[in-house]
């Protein structure tokens, strides 16, 4: 009996003691390494960034050179249309041969499954070894091109061979968000569709579409903004300042141009950023996740 | 089953973008083999590229793998406590540090560099070792860390577990170690084998973060790409496929947390349903 | 407003479905819907009920040497889009894309009708089903029940041959099914309809069709009405499956049923017949000295018009009583209970 009473009082009984105070204490405590290693490596240099931008003799007007230097803006509309270009075909093709890998059971499968989505997390500049491989003065293109109509054709060391590139490395990711989405897809609502009367186009432009809607809206924002700051890839393809990025890191490296670099840098980082909440206000959450 | 034209178009338009996203796969890997690559395997074939890249830059190979290590596990002590902190504690403040810490990925990462070096450029012991790298490397996959870590205790209902814990008097910290961190374990394994494989093949950020004595896998192939013959650069890139493959393979295997919710449930369920 | 609807009756002849892997979902069947009348489909899940109305569909083909008959054409190769049925889906399948009228307009829309057309005669089907005030509404701002009305508007817009309806109702909680369910009822028979209903709810079941078609395994193991599937069930099987069956073990001696508790004066029994069966409400609480059986009552709950008791030492398994007396039961009362022996049946 003692012993009960004993336990009994040692029961926390104290009405200041909060226990989901202290657990808050706890938690914060988990939280602050990480909340101090991006303050000091990011959020910081990313603000003296922000600052240098107008740094230069131009001042604040440095970033509005962005548009009317004609050599930056000519870069960066090439860079947006790349990018566009390139998100519209990798879309594309994920919707055609995502549907197809999810819908058809064949034997092979999941083998054309893994080949597909392999080049996943390829860095850009072995990306561009694989254009060169494709597209370079030794590349297979060519040595097709020769056999079939005498002349060589080499395009990885221009637009073109960013744009093979680009869809090279967007390929992986897109399909594997479109194989996502169409898995979760209703087959109630196309039976539904098709009990209507509807056929197979009308169900593909009514139902399966907008179901994907989301997921396309989304992987495609995501591979925009990846297209717009790849670097690896034109690195290796060495694609002068054909696209921004490249643009950045000559006017850094070359012409020691630190305004420039950072403000066109800042610019850069604003569209991609701009682009991925935009899509994620239409798609819902989800959109983040690049990479 | 028998198929119209439709499978077949759809077929041959899959294996025609399989053979674009591996053809050159291969012919890299035989060029990393080829005598005289100009020539063709006709030349004969040979390890000398394979032995003359180890000699050339086994030193990055080492680099890359010792920062793909620590970032590992700086991403798990500072990743795996933050995302239990945002499973447990939904806020408008929480769900803001979500999308601050996906910044480094969403946006270039040529941008992140830029900024490292031109705030922390001129701290010369740091800016020249390999810990800057890192730094960059952590900013970069952290996120990757905190969101599959977070998918899986989202996935389970963390609050009975955590009750029914506590009702058997298990503390905050007893908690943590034996119900948390159990059951977050899948999460974990996913979000390493990214973070390891994003760290070995990150170039973007990279670049402006290394010095010609801090060399990682990707500067080094760019570098051997532009400066070295067709079959050296084709050869060091054998070296990082037989790297990096088995770790996207494992990605394919153990990289989508979320399929096993439902097996995981139960078995967190048992854990603490039996004492 | 309604008009009645030009619809064909439907036959099955001779269609089984076997998938890839091997497994049988439906054994040949045979089975003749007149125009315009209602049947359900019942049978515990798994039985093949489901499978045989997405033949009627056109969503499955049947096997080899099956047909399927719409009036005088043979449609067993017609697509499904090109049957003009209408259907009903459990999860309703309305169109996240869509709003409410979009939807119901859906099936003219493909039909190539214009807009104008298209959006007064969804809204007389909007009138028909009460829809009215939700026409611009988006999908998941409906409750249940009002999806569950759009996608049977939905159905009746295209003015299909035959209205097929998997397991529509499952998905509303009880009170709300039986509203919707009446409202059906009295839709269809106004409309004249063909209407193929799948369930695994023998309540619904009963309340719906003109005729049960029972089904388990693959086979179709009773045809009847709602009284005759009832009352003179076919089979244990369909027996144990509709409504509350009491099992009892023992013999037939003399023309009387022996139990361990008691005789049941019995005639058309077999005589090696080891078990009988009977519904709770064929049992009445009588006098102990003209009773059939006694027990002791293990537990009563009251259900308003009637009281259920739970008699043990009868049989094996506690006896299921529903007596309509007025007078109050307790626990561990002895009970004296008489059985309807026309109601007995064995198998």
């Amino acid at each position: 009996m003692t012993s009960i009473a004993a336990v009994v009082e040692r029961a926390p009984v104290s009405p200041g003691a909060d226990p989901r105070a202290r657990e808050n204490v706890l938690l914060l405590l988990l939280i602050t390494p990480a909340i101090v290693v991006f303050s000091a490596f990011w959020l910081l240099p990313i603000a003296r960034l922000v600052a240098l931008g107008a740094s230069g003799e131009a001042g604040i007007e440095t970033y509005l050179s962005v548009l009317t230097n004609g050599r930056y803006a000519s870069s960066l509309l090439q860079t947006l249309a790349l990018s566009g270009l390139v998100t519209l075909t990798t879309l594309a093709i994920a919707v055609i041969s995502g549907l197809f890998l999810v819908r058809q059971d064949f034997f092979g499968r999941s083998a054309l499954v893994a080949v597909m989505t392999l080049p996943l997390a390829f860095p850009g500049v072995v990306i561009g070894l694989m254009v060169i491989m494709l597209g370079g003065r030794q590349g297979i293109v060519g040595d097709v091109s020769v056999a079939l109509f005498g002349v060589k054709t080499v395009f990885a060391y221009n637009m073109v061979g960013l744009f093979v590139g680009y869809v090279y490395f967007s390929i992986p990711r897109v399909i594997l968000t479109v194989m996502a989405a169409a898995e979760k897809l209703d087959i109630q609502l196309e039976e539904a569709a098709r009990s209507l009367g509807a056929t197979p186009p009308m169900v593909f432009r009514d139902v399966i579409l907008p179901g994907l809607q989301p997921a396309l809206i989304s992987s495609g924002a995501i591979c925009f903004a990846t297209s717009m700051g790849a670097f690896g890839t034109a690195f290796t393809l060495n694609a002068g300042a054909s696209v921004l990025p490249m643009l950045i890191y000559t006017e850094f490296t070359l012409n020691a141009n630190i305004a420039v670099a950072a403000a066109l840098s800042v610019v850069l980082g604003l569209i991609t950023w701009a682009v991925l909440a935009l899509a994620r206000s239409f798609a819902g959450s989800g959109v983040s996740a690049a990479g | 089953m028998r198929h119209g034209i439709g499978f077949w178009l759809q077929l041959g338009f899959t294996l025609l973008v399989s053979a674009f996203l591996m053809v050159p796969i291969g012919m890299s890997i035989l060029a990393g083999f080829t005598e005289n690559y100009f020539r063709g395997p006709s030349s004969g074939l040979t390890t000398r590229w394979i032995v003359e890249v180890w000699e050339r830059y086994g030193d990055n190979i080492f680099l890359s793998l010792g920062i793909a290590a620590s970032c590992l596990v700086v991403t798990i002590l500072i990743g795996v406590p933050a995302a239990y902190v945002l499973a447990k504690r939904q806020s408008r403040l929480s769900r803001m540090f979500e999308e601050l810490i996906i910044l480094p990925v969403a946006i270039p990462g040529l941008a992140t560099a830029l900024a490292l070096v031109m705030l922390y450029g001129t701290f010369g012991g740091f800016r020249s070792s390999w810990t800057f790298v890192l730094v960059g490397h952590v900013l970069y996959t952290l996120p990757f860390m905190v969101r599959s870590v977070l998918a899986v205790l989202s996935s389970i209902d963390l609050r009975t577990l955590e009750e029914g814990a506590a009702s058997l008097g298990a503390g905050f910290w007893t908690r943590f170690w034996t119900i948390v961190l159990p059951n977050a374990g899948s999460g974990i394994l996913a979000g390493s084998l990214m973070v390891t494989t994003l760290s070995i093949g990150e170039f973007n950020l990279t670049l402006l973060l290394t010095t010609p004595f801090t060399q990682t896998i990707p500067v080094g192939l760019a570098v051997a790409y532009t400066n070295a013959r067709l079959e050296l650069g084709s050869a060091y890139t054998v070296l990082f496929f037989a790297m990096i493959i088995p770790l996207l393979v494992a990605m394919q295997i153990w990289g989508n947390p979320s399929r096993t919710s439902t097996k995981r449930k139960r078995r967190a369920l048992e854990k603490v349903v039996s004492p | 407003m309604i008009r009645k609807m030009d619809s064909s009756p439907i036959r099955l002849r001779n269609c089984s479905k076997t998938y890839g892997d091997g497994t049988i979902a439906v054994g040949p069947v045979d089975i003749e819907i007149a125009a315009g009348e209602t049947v359900v489909i019942l049978g515990p899940s798994g039985c093949g009920k489901t499978t045989t109305l997405r033949m009627m569909a056109g969503l499955e083909m049947p096997d080899p040497g099956g047909h399927v008959l719409f009036g005088a054409d043979d449609v067993t190769r017609l697509p499904i889009e090109k049957r003009n049925v209408g259907m009903v889906f459990q999860s309703y399948a309305l169109f996240p894309n869509l709003d409410v009228l979009e939807n119901i307009a859906y099936g003219l829309r493909v039909r190539g009708i214009g807009l104008a057309e298209r959006s007064a005669r969804a809204r007389e089907m909007m009138g028909m089903m009460r829809l009215e005030p939700f026409a611009e509404r988006r999908i998941d701002q409906l409750s249940g029940g009002q999806k569950q009305r759009v996608a049977l508007a939905r159905a009746l817009a295209i003015q299909p041959r035959a209205l097929l309806l998997d397991e529509a109702l499952t998905a509303l909680d009880a009170k709300l099914r039986d509203t919707l369910r009446t409202e059906i009822d009295v839709l269809l028979r106004r409309l004249g309809i063909t209407t193929v209903y799948v369930t695994h709810d023998q309540e619904e079941a009963m309340s719906l069709g003109d005729r049960i078609i029972v089904m388990d395994r693959g086979k179709i193991v009773q045809i009847g009405s709602p009284r005759e599937i009832y009352h003179r069930p076919g089979c244990r099987f369909v027996a144990e499956f509709v409504g509350t069956m009491n099992r009892l073990p023992g013999e037939v001696r003399d023309g009387q049923f022996v139990t361990k508790s008691g005789r049941i004066p019995c005639r058309h029994l077999d005589p090696d017949c080891r078990e009988v069966m009977f519904r709770p409400e064929s049992v009445t609480i009588a006098d102990p000295a003209e009773c059939d059986l006694t027990g002791r009552v293990a537990a009563t709950f009251f259900l308003g018009d009637r009281t259920r008791l739970v008699v043990d030492g009868i049989g094996d398994q506690p006896v299921i009583v529903e007596s309509e007396s007025a007078g109050e039961f307790v626990v561990d009362q002895i009970v004296h209970l008489k059985v309807r022996s026309a109601a007995v049946h064995a198998f």
